[in-house]
């Protein structure tokens, strides 16, 4: 069953050929036999996916049931989940159990989708590579000494071993498209706005963005219709009719036009992702795309205007952990400022805690100026660069990421790490939606082709990447992982 | 703008974090290197450039004045450190 | 050295909203702790802020009723600092781009005086919850009710020169806040309070001393006591050769001091940034007008209008103008009556004295407007006379008659004014009081005046007090005078 893609094991519960209950119990028997070796989940909620796959299989004989119901799903454990653990990578959080529902779960579980369980992650997603985890890192299922990128590095890796048939993720800075790119799967990171924020833990409210992980960009395609939408619980959640995401994928690509943003193939870039993307726009252009070079000259200012606002947003966002209303709580404080230094000292990683002190200083008297506003000024260029493209052509393709799956361990200086991110991170900013789909191997390892469009259009991108999908199979390919281990 | 022990230690107490001295060390290599990088900024002329706080152009949203919340105080509480007569405790404040 | 004392005021006025400025938790005051506390107001995690659009309208009301700037584009900031009744690690508020710009606020003094006092700007924020000290084992309890509370601060330049003038810049921002129904102006509960910040200089010095800033000054009165200690310190302290700290002082009511919050004063800084969880608001012109339109009269307005067209003395228009409920008891009892002057006498005499005898509000009045307009009228067409008046009103305070024409008619009060009748009980009188009048007839001229009351308190006993008591003066003269 773990070989269908979403879509497909959709119609083999629409048909009857095999239950929900089934097919539920076939993924977290692969997880129980896998995962070990993964450690892509953090919690597992074996029992009641049970239940709801019972509940699912009862609407599907009543006739009342939608069409994805039935169908399990993971989610990172950024999303809040009523009555289940909700960690956040963190130690912070390890004793927190959700008391509502993410407004993304909510409409998931509306739609008949089952959970598995909740997915490691970067802790408070910060990271790129899932070493940032405090429940250990994750390994990627094409090479198990590889990281499988980060943050929702949990998500990409159970979807690509065949774990579980898709998952939730979220993107700040990449955090989907990277690991996407780094296990061979099909990642999207919507507009911002477009996926309610509520109940998902924040990291930098203005760039955080909740988006589906799978196999095929179709199977994207019906999760997003599922998601999307306005929430009145997030205020910066837009009103905007959300499209039938599926009825477009098919539309013929002639006559599109795809620009090559020439930083985007600069130092630094691996010749064998540049191959392997240059391949794929090739095949573009067999679909009748036409494809020129644009530039988006502020790219390079990207990184450094993320590492401000992200960072600053996220020292903010995150002072609530304090081990006074939930979270982890020091033992024996002697007074109030021991409580807060201890609790928070103890309870967060280093990394988060880079973050954190980066934000603080930024923020602060002397500093805010020079940092903060000049970051938020750059922020407006770097989104001008975008629309300014999306003048003169319809999506823009490139590498998800500079090199493919690094070895663990293998990035110890924060700042090398941070730069993987270089052409991922300038679409938070500007708040347009990307997706990444496999398109090769570098050594054994996946190649994800980057394709972005201006705000909006997940159709567009959606249709695009399923194409690209209809005429290679790049992601069809399964890690020898899939098969031995589970 | 080089970053000095003193910055570090004055965003610790800002976020009340601890920090031990050997941390603080580790913490000015960690952040100088981070701040170099972000100092690419400056150069870069932005001269008339408006900040941008949000991606999109939108405008607040306000909600209806209604009372839509009831008291889940047991639920929340049951994640909480420590409560007594439905407070949240910590230790004494001194004003 | 002649001194000048410069006070500016920092205003929190909590909003009148059912639900709190960010999340549809109650803000019904009193109930038991984090009970009213939702996911949003516990800064749980992955829990967002919406916008409550009464409290939006109430900070543009209390602006258009200050004269002031409306914000076409105001944005919210976080406040970052820790404290446990703070659940976030930071206040939402608004720094930089304020809803309410410059306006003004006319005070009157107790002479009568006007003086403007500028409004630097107000800004909506939210109100954090409550540490609560008592023995938790020497722990602190928080209670979270109160965070989210909708608050407008109103922050005024430094344009007051006195006690006086601050506790009244602090009663017509109380009047115009309980006027425009935005607040319910409960000092008592904390609905408004108070931070002043005092300088002192020598007098026709420019330059402004340097300040401190009094907290938790929660009632008029104690804004005046808490100046007035603190102006004098300062002076004293500056005399005696020392400087004024600029710090955050503690107003103790019960020792009647203000003393410093902090001996080492901790360098706050807040890193104030716009919250990106909020979107900027943004209000067109249509919006302004409409809620421009359903502005009630203010109490400025009413007051001059009390003065100039109802004819009441500039302090009894202040006076009554001052609260709405106030105001509008008065004009209810003026329709009724057709007398401003009696209305006013009535509401700031009789009515006042006995509401604050038994603690009770206007609104809580258990005479109504039309009940002592009808009471005043009965006074006015002499159908009673003043002394009968009191009696009514007790009776219709004690429920003891719908109207005042019920009661006078059960009580028999109706005033006698048949000239027949008085001059029988008159003839009665001096009959039955022989000693009396030989008296009256022996003394000087000059001093019969004196002793005709006698004479006026018997007919007036014998009416049972409803005799009028100008008709039983003059008849009383005519008949004692002819036995002369």
């Amino acid at each position: 069953m773990y070989e269908k893609t979403l879509t497909q094991l959709a119609a083999a519960l629409k048909s009857g050929e095999f239950s929900s209950r089934e097919l539920t119990a076939h993924y977290l028997q692969r997880i129980e036999k896998a995962d070990g070796k993964l450690n892509s989940f953090i919690s597992v909620t074996a029992e009641q996916a049970l239940k709801h796959a019972e509940i699912a299989d009862n609407a599907r004989a009543a006739g009342t049931a939608g069409p994805l119901a039935g169908i399990p799903l993971a989610l990172k454990d950024i999303f809040c989940t009523r009555d289940v653990k909700t960690s956040c990578g963190s130690k912070m959080l390890d004793n927190f159990i959700a008391p509502y529902n993410a407004t993304v779960v909510e409409k998931l579980n509306a739609a008949g989708t089952i959970s598995l369980g909740k997915t490691n992650m970067d802790e408070f997603a910060m990271g790129s590579s899932n070493e940032n985890s405090y429940y250990g890192p994750v390994k990627n299922p094409w090479d198990l000494t590889a990281v499988p990128g980060g943050s929702s590095g949990g998500s990409a890796a159970a979807v690509a071993a065949g774990l579980i048939p898709a998952a939730m993720g979220t993107d700040t800075g990449g955090s989907i498209r990277q690991p996407a790119a780094f296990c061979g799967i099909t990642g999207l990171k919507p507009t911002y706005g477009r996926v309610s924020r509520f109940g998902i833990i924040a990291y930098a409210s203005s760039l955080d963005q909740a988006g589906p992980m799978a196999r095929s960009a179709e199977d994207c395609a019906h999760l997003l219709g599922v998601i999307a939408g306005h929430d009145g619980r997030d205020s910066t959640s837009v009103t905007r009719g959300v499209p039938d995401y599926v009825e477009n994928l098919n539309a013929p690509l002639s006559g599109l036009k795809i620009g090559l943003p020439k930083e985007y193939f600069g130092d630094g870039l691996d010749p064998d992702v540049e191959k392997a993307v240059r391949e794929a726009v090739k095949v573009y252009e067999s679909l009748g795309a036409t494809v020129r070079e644009v530039s988006l000259p502020h790219t390079h200012y990207a990184i450094p205007a993320y590492y401000v606002i992200a960072p600053a947003e996220a020292s903010s966002n995150l002072s609530r952990y304090d081990g006074v209303r939930f979270g982890y709580r020091c033992d024996n404080p002697s007074d109030l400022i021991d409580l807060y230094t201890r609790s928070r000292a103890e309870g967060f990683g280093e990394e988060v805690k880079r973050r954190i002190l980066i934000g603080t200083h930024t923020l602060s008297e002397g500093f805010f100026d020079a940092y903060y506003t000049k970051a938020q000024k750059v922020r407006r260029l770097i989104r001008q660069d975008f629309l300014d493209a999306f003048e003169d052509v319809d999506v823009l393709m490139g590498p998800a990421s500079p090199t493919p799956a690094f070895d663990l361990g293998a990035k110890k200086d924060p700042v090398s790490m941070y730069l993987q991110d270089i052409y991922t991170i300038a679409v938070n900013l500007a708040g347009i939606p990307g997706i990444s789909v496999p398109a090769g191997f570098s050594n054994g390892r996946p190649v994800g082709l980057q394709i972005l469009g201006t705000h909006f259009a997940e159709a567009q991108l959606l249709n695009v990447a399923h194409q690209f999908q209809q005429a290679t199979d790049w992601h069809l390919q399964r890690p020898a992982f899939a098969e031995e281990y589970a | 703008m080089a970053l000095e022990e003193s910055h570090v230690r004055r965003a610790a107490h800002l976020a009340r974090l601890a920090v031990s001295d050997d941390q603080a060390s580790g913490f000015v290599e960690d952040l100088s290197r981070i701040l170099d990088m972000v100092d690419q900024l400056q150069s870069l002329d932005t001269e008339g450039v408006k900040p941008l706080a949000h991606p999109l152009d939108a405008t607040q949203r306000l909600r209806a004045d209604e009372v839509t919340e009831s008291n889940q105080r047991d639920t929340f509480q049951r994640c909480a450190p420590a409560v007594e007569n439905g407070l949240y405790l910590v230790p004494r404040v001194v004003e | 050295m002649q001194w000048e004392t410069v006070i500016g005021l920092e205003v929190h006025v909590q909003l009148a909203t059912r639900s709190k400025i960010f999340s549809g938790a109650s803000t019904a005051f009193g109930a038991e702790p984090n009970t009213q506390a939702c996911a949003v107001d516990l800064g749980l995690p992955g829990a967002l802020p919406v916008l409550n659009e009464q409290a939006v309208a109430m900070a543009v009301q209390f602006g258009l009723a200050v004269h002031a700037d409306i914000a076409e584009v105001s944005v919210f900031d976080r406040k970052n600092y820790f404290y446990p009744d703070l659940p976030k690690g930071y206040q939402t508020s608004q720094m930089y781009h304020p809803i309410v710009g410059p306006g003004d606020v006319e005070i009157t003094l107790e002479d009568g005086a006007t003086k403007l006092i500028r409004i630097h700007h107000a800004h909506l924020e939210e109100d954090a919850g409550k540490s609560l000290h008592e023995d938790f084992h020497g722990m602190t309890g928080i209670d979270l009710n109160r965070a989210g509370t909708p608050l407008l601060e109103i922050v005024s330049e430094p344009d007051m020169r006195s006690a006086k003038e601050a506790a009244a810049y602090l009663k017509a921002i109380h009047s115009i806040v309980t006027y425009l129904g935005i607040s319910d102006g409960n000092m008592a509960e904390g609905s408004m309070r108070c931070d002043v910040n005092v300088s002192v200089r020598p007098t026709g010095q420019e330059a402004f001393g340097t300040r401190a800033e009094i907290k938790n000054v929660n009632s008029f009165r104690f804004v005046e006591r808490a100046i007035a200690f603190e102006v004098e310190r300062q002076i004293e302290l500056i005399e005696d050769g020392g400087s004024v700290v600029q710090e955050t002082r503690l107003f103790d009511p019960d020792r009647d001091e203000t003393r410093s919050m902090r001996t080492k004063e901790e360098a706050n800084d807040y890193r104030y940034f716009p919250c990106p969880d909020l979107l900027p608001v943004v209000l067109d012109q249509a919006y302004l007008d409409h809620l421009r339109s359903q502005l009630p009269e203010l109490p400025a307005d009413k007051r001059e209008r009390f003065q100039n067209e109802l004819g009441l003395s500039a302090y009894d228009a202040n006076v009554i103008s001052a609260s709405r409920d106030m105001a509008e008891f008065f004009e209810a009892v003026h329709n009724e009556c057709g007398d401003a002057k009696q209305s006013a006498n009535w509401v700031q005499g009789e009515l006042s004295g006995a509401l604050n005898r038994e603690n009770l509000s206007i609104a809580n009045s258990p005479i109504s407007a039309r009940q002592l307009g009808q009471l005043i009228s009965r006074v006015l067409d002499n159908t009673i006379n003043g002394k009968a008046a009191k009696e009514v009103f007790q009776a219709l305070w004690n429920g003891q008659g719908e109207s005042a024409d019920d009661i006078i008619d059960a009580k028999g009060l109706k005033q006698v004014t048949d000239t027949g009748a008085i001059e029988a009980m008159i003839d009665q009188v001096i009959a039955d009081s022989p000693a009396q009048v030989a008296q009256y007839r022996d003394s000087e001229p000059e001093k019969r005046g004196k002793m005709i009351g006698y004479f006026v308190g018997q007919v007036m006993k014998a009416s049972r007090g409803t005799a009028n008591p100008q008709q039983v003066n003059g008849l009383l003269k005519e008949k004692l005078d002819a036995l002369l």
